[in-house]
């Protein structure tokens, strides 16, 4: 048993913190560390840069672009990455529909869209929850009608992030009504630009605009865009979960939070306090226990190749501590946490602010990761997997 | 990194857990607790055999080759069958304080005998009023010739009345709560002067106060080292200590996943009930991050960077106690009345991981202890320079 990483895999932190030196872009660094407004063109520009290098896709298989790197080396990476300030890259092309498009798309699925969604050149959402389907997925309503060789899409999804900057969304549809509810599924790739789609902004409790209800009316969508076959929509469904879920525990981001956390707790004083200080002091070892017990899990999901029931475990803790970050971040910022000033979010403010300058986006993100035990499957639901899946209950 | 043991270490811990569930089942060891001395010498004989009093002892005096994982490895499956031998007591913190700070003379004439499983060792520390630091010390030693008298009490003394010698604590500045005067003295436990009394632990351990009078020490170390050996122990005995816990978590874990399994009401395994389900999806994340926490503790309490391994330990124990605390509660809850009859090994479990937290420092005081290393200007403490 060693805790360290390897000479090799030092070399290799030390190679990704070099690249991270050379090419982060200042300016995009500061808004994350700031946690200043990130627009489309951010988001995309640091995409671009990784892709440049080959390095933007290092959960994909080598043979569609990625970098073949062991789930250590990937780990290393987006902690260093998180470290150094990067921002988040868009998970739902690269690690969500990806993985479906490569193992059920068919060639010319994988031709076409895989070097878009490396380039950059396609961004993508996720249509999966309705208005009435969330928990319970699989009795989602929106219909996809068979004429010909299209489907007539129409219904509703919901808590569409970042639908506003897509060009393409996956999305599960109904294609059958007389079967049991998970075998009447189809999954479905559907270009934004379709006559019928409207986005519908959904503004969330902190001011901002970041998710989004998309609207389908009589959306015409080619029977080659479907993934699969028609009706095994709910297996590549939950194929994609299993992925969406690995990457959620955050440690890297959480670590650059907890140092922040500091930070802001020393330049208010509130470090003294005895009561504040312990809450700091029991995230952050609650923080130490969730990193080796991530790496324990990618040591073992190395050997068992793909994600198990205990990435549930790593969303349940990770998102926990990522609240609980944002709770002490806010509580130390005391009556300072009252103002909203969204006008200060943006990079470049150059205007008044109430209280200390790196305040304002602090209550805002405290508010904002409530969503972070709610999305990707409630943390409730991850326990319904965990004692059935891990338990056998 | 890797976390995976070594083949030798698969192997101690397939031997060990095989004899610990044939020989040390649930009512063998109810006999043991009965007994005058509440150990067991054929069990320490068994142990010897196996090599464990001997593991991480210099090699020239009979030792095996040994370091905290190796510890680990052993003391997680005592977790595991409520073993209540002297183990901790003499070869973590006994042997391990001889070995690492002892003359040529002390070690040959001590850890020979543990090695082969013939002397049985005790760590007299803590005093009333100490509240778990070690460095508060009111016990005396006099510099008599070559040798010291002590004086004073000491309490809760982990197998101190089976130890047929003694590692004490005392002040040689003659100031009290002063940490550069406390040193260490190996003590004959049936030496002059001396009065033991041993008594039960509520988890079946046994545990003596001690009574100094001018009884007569040598020197282990040297003098104002004991504050920096303390720690040193410490670290190792915490470490060993979150592993038994680990142990007795997951066995807890496993039987109450067990009996809800079994147990029927409104005609259906309560097991399908989703409250419990989510309960123990709760006890199942304690256990694994507390397993990890384990690992932490055993790579860091060898460490020579006295600052890293503070933070590995005080985060351990803090956080494995609080995880015992959730997870031996509710596996008694779960368990419903059964879980608070003697007559269920869940109780049992539950007692050990509670007195295991209430040892070497809560988790409230290391929580404290790691969050004070927050304060402006904790990096860097005074007494690191000194340490051992």
């Amino acid at each position: 048993m060693d805790l360290e990483f390897t000479p090799e895999q030092k070399t290799f932190r030390d190679e990704v913190r070099a690249f991270l030196r050379a090419n982060l872009p200042k300016d995009l660094s500061d808004k994350i560390v700031h946690g200043k407004r990130m627009g489309r063109n951010d988001l995309l520009l640091w995409h671009k840069i990784l892709h440049k290098q080959g390095w933007v896709a290092p959960t994909w298989p080598r043979e569609f672009g990625g970098t073949g790197w062991s789930s250590t080396q990937q780990y290393i990476f987006e902690e260093e990455c998180a470290a150094a300030g990067a921002p988040p890259l868009m998970p739902f092309g690269l690690r969500m529909v990806a993985p479906v498009i490569m193992k059920f798309g068919s060639p010319g699925q994988q031709q076409h869209f895989l070097p878009r969604i490396l380039s950059g050149e396609d961004w993508w959402c996720q249509g999966y929850s309705e208005p009435g389907s969330g928990s319970d997925l699989a009795s989602l309503k929106t219909r996809a009608e068979r004429q010909g060789d299209y489907y007539l899409v129409n219904g509703q999804k919901t808590w569409t992030t970042l639908a506003q900057h897509a060009d393409w969304i996956f999305c599960l549809v109904r294609t059958a009504t007389d079967v049991r509810a998970q075998e009447g599924i189809s999954f479905l790739l559907i270009d934004m630009k379709s006559p019928g789609i409207t986005v519908r902004p959904i503004i969330m409790l902190d001011g901002e605009h970041e998710i989004n209800e998309v609207w389908f009316e009589n959306v015409k969508v080619p029977v080659a865009n479907r993934v699969g076959e028609e009706n095994k929509g709910w297996t590549y469904a939950k194929y994609l979960l299993g992925h969406e879920r690995t990457g959620n525990a955050g440690v890297g981001f959480c670590k650059r939070w907890l140092e922040k956390l500091k930070r802001i707790a020393a330049e208010q004083g509130v470090l003294e306090d005895a009561r504040f200080r312990d809450k700091v002091a029991q995230v952050e070892i609650d923080l130490m226990a969730l990193e080796i017990t991530n790496l324990r899990v990618i040591a073992a999901e190395a050997e068992k190749k793909g994600p198990g029931p205990e990435a549930s475990m790593l969303k349940v803790k990770g998102t926990e501590i990522q609240q609980m970050l944002t709770e002490l971040m806010m509580q130390a910022l005391g009556v300072h946490a009252l103002p909203w000033q969204p006008a200060a979010l943006d990079h470049g403010y150059a205007g008044e602010i109430a209280g200390p300058a790196f305040g304002p986006p602090l209550t805002g993100d405290y508010f904002n990761f409530r969503k972070a035990s709610i999305y990707a499957g409630s943390n409730e639901i991850q326990r319904n997997i965990i004692s059935k899946m891990m338990l056998g209950l | 990194m890797d976390f995976t043991l070594s083949d030798e270490q698969q192997q101690l811990r397939d031997t060990l857990a095989r004899y610990v569930a044939k020989g040390y089942a649930f009512e063998q060891r109810k006999q043991i607790l009965k007994s005058k001395d509440g150990i067991s010498p054929e069990a320490w004989k068994q142990l010897a055999e196996m090599g464990l009093t001997a593991l991480g002892l210099p090699e020239e005096l009979g030792g095996l080759p040994g370091n905290a994982v190796d510890t680990m490895v052993v003391m997680e499956v005592f977790g595991r069958g409520l073993v209540v031998e002297p183990y901790l007591a003499t070869v973590v913190l006994g042997a391990g304080l001889v070995a690492a700070a002892g003359s040529d003379a002390q070690k040959g004439a001590l850890l020979p005998k543990v090695a082969e499983g013939s002397l049985l060792l005790a760590l007299a520390s803590d005093e009333d009023g100490a509240r778990y630091q070690p460095t508060h010390v009111k016990t005396a030693a006099r510099k008599q010739g070559e040798t010291y008298a002590i004086t004073g009490d000491k309490t809760v003394v982990l197998h101190g009345a089976q130890a047929h010698t003694l590692i004490v604590s005392a002040g040689t500045s003659g100031h009290e709560h002063d940490d550069k005067g406390v040193s260490l003295f190996i003590v004959d436990r049936t030496a002059p002067g001396i009065t033991v009394r041993d008594y039960p632990t509520h988890d079946g351990m046994r545990a003596a106060d001690i009574a100094f009078s001018n009884a007569r020490g040598t020197l282990l170390g040297k003098e104002g080292q004991g504050a920096s050996l303390l720690e040193f122990a410490q670290a190792r005995g915490i470490a060993a200590l979150c592993a038994e816990a680990v142990g007795a978590m997951s066995a807890i874990t496993e039987l109450t996943l067990t009996y809800v399994k079994q147990r029927k009401q409104f005609g259906v395994p309560i097991g399908s009930f989703q409250v419990l389900q989510h309960r123990m999806a709760d006890m199942l994340m304690y256990v694994e991050n507390a397993r990890s926490m384990m690992l932490l503790a055993a790579a860091r309490a060898d460490s020579a960077d006295i600052a890293e391994r503070r933070r590995a330990i005080h985060a351990a124990k803090a956080y494995i106690g609080q995880a015992s605390r959730f997870v031996g509660q509710q596996a008694v809850q779960l368990h419903g009345g059964i879980g608070v009859t003697d007559e269920a090994s869940v109780s049992h479990y539950f007692k050990r991981l509670t007195l295991i937290n209430a040892s070497f420092g809560d988790a409230d005081h290391h929580l404290g202890k790691f969050s004070d290393l927050l304060l402006p200007g904790a990096e860097a403490p005074a007494r690191a320079s000194q340490a051992a």
